[in-house]
């Protein structure tokens, strides 16, 4: 097992890069359309809402297989690293969605009055008014629904991605021991995602004060 | 392009996944009952336990929130045997692994849920002269169950999903019915339209039929 150590890292290494792409890529698009629903005009919000329920209706496993098997017919030719990177931001960013829309709509309607009052425009009500406020609710779940992505990275192993879960695959096709590796594994996901979350929980406890 | 979608040999081999459908609902059912016998039973000791009962119940909450599924999966299936003399099929060792899973989110919201009762009902159930054992049973568990309907069905929807992670241990899910047709038909855009739509009717049609159940007999807020 002392052996396997440096590949194992290899494998954390793109376990990481993996949830850091996603995360980021699914912050971006998904704070847009979690705008889109919150603040768009009937078209944008049905297309996001459907996007959103559409996506968090089928399973992640699913979900990697249509992007790195199916859209190949449509020109989409990903390799398996990209078809990870690209199913596993879609998922997560449905999650932003509902995050965003979420801590935008826990804001009263009060609040957005009394900056068209003041004669913001409407950048700038979202940047001076809802978004510190809404920034708050956001940040808890969100950094908790990063567990999701780390978690999920241990799908795409399924596509042949060389991830700590699919090295350690490799590692015990040699030892034929599994169980001292899976722990080992189940380790280091857990130390990832127990950090993660608790920053969450520390996160919730500064922001607890907030009470309407 | 020359891809001509064709269904054909989808609907030639639609027992697999009819069954398929039918086995992911079963896992799911299985799983989320005996997760709720998990969950339920520690959320008793945790919220009338002691220090040591509910550092430990924390720790299997932690532990197995934080790991990805597909891990617990491997580890159940491929590693326990080898340390304890056990055998079993994949079907029995991914219910065991999934009611695991449910019981650990099923704690925390039975436990807030506990919490969550009325402190009046309580009393209420004191003033009618009932010992702390027919409280539980009688008035703190009722209305807790009551208020954390709407997450339990969002546990089962989650659950139902998380069902097809069996596939890779060869249980004849949903998802591995997917694979089997793909293997030997090679039709992979088709069977993946059908078993998406087919994962997004069923997973919908349970969350109608469920929130129905919230209205008929959760709490009114």
């Amino acid at each position: 097992m002392i052996y396997a150590l440096p590949f194992l890292l290899k494998g954390f290494v793109t376990s990481l890069e993996v949830s850091a792409i996603v995360v980021a890529t699914s912050l971006i698009i998904g704070a847009f359309m979690g705008l889109g629903v919150a603040f768009g005009p009937t078209p944008i919000r049905l297309i996001c809402r459907l996007f959103s329920d559409f996506v968090r209706g089928i399973p992640i496993l699913v979900l990697l297989f249509i992007v790195f098997y199916g859209l190949p017919i449509i020109g989409l030719n990903f390799s398996p690293f990209l078809a990870a990177i690209f199913a596993l931001s879609v998922f997560k960013t449905a999650q932003v969605i509902e995050n965003v829309r979420g801590s935008i709509g826990s804001i009263s309607r009060g609040q957005m009055d009394a900056a068209k009052a003041i004669g913001l425009n409407f950048p700038a009500r979202l940047l001076y008014v809802i978004a510190p406020q809404a920034m708050r609710r956001f940040l808890p779940p969100w950094i908790n629904g990063v567990t999701d992505a780390v978690k999920g990275s241990a799908l795409v192993s399924l596509l042949g991605v060389n991830d700590l879960m699919n090295s350690i695959q490799q590692v015990i096709g040699r030892t034929y021991d599994p169980l001292p590796l899976y722990i080992l594994g189940a380790a280091i996901y857990f130390l990832i995602n127990y950090g993660l979350s608790s920053l969450s929980r520390s996160l919730e406890l500064r922001f607890a004060y907030i009470r309407e | 392009m020359g891809y001509h979608l064709n269904f054909t040999l989808i609907w030639r081999n639609f027992d697999k996944l009819a069954y398929g459908l039918v086995t992911s609902l079963e896992l799911a059912i299985f799983s989320i009952a005996l997760g709720i016998a998990i969950g339920l039973s520690l959320a008793v000791i945790y919220v009338g336990g002691g220090r040591v009962s509910r550092s430990l119940i924390g720790m299997y909450v932690e532990f197995v929130r934080n790991v990805p599924l597909l891990l617990l999966v491997y580890l159940v299936f491929y590693g326990l045997p080898t340390a304890i003399d056990v055998a079993y099929d994949a079907t029995t060792s991914f219910v065991a692994t999934l009611s695991v899973y449910s019981g650990a989110y099923l704690v925390e919201v039975f436990r807030s849920g506990l919490d969550a009762v009325p402190r009046g009902l309580i009393d209420a159930g004191k003033a009618i002269g009932l010992n702390p054992f027919q409280r539980l049973v009688h008035v703190r568990i009722p209305a807790m169950l009551r208020i954390t309907l709407p997450a339990l069905s969002n546990t089962f929807i989650s659950l139902f999903k998380d069902t097809s992670v069996a596939s890779v241990i060869a249980v004849p899910e949903l998802t591995y019915g997917a694979q089997w047709i793909n293997f030997n038909t090679f039709r992979i855009v088709e069977i993946y339209l059908v078993v998406t739509a087919m994962y997004l009717f069923a997973g919908y049609s349970i969350l109608l039929g469920l929130r129905r159940v919230e209205r008929w007999y959760g709490v009114e807020r």
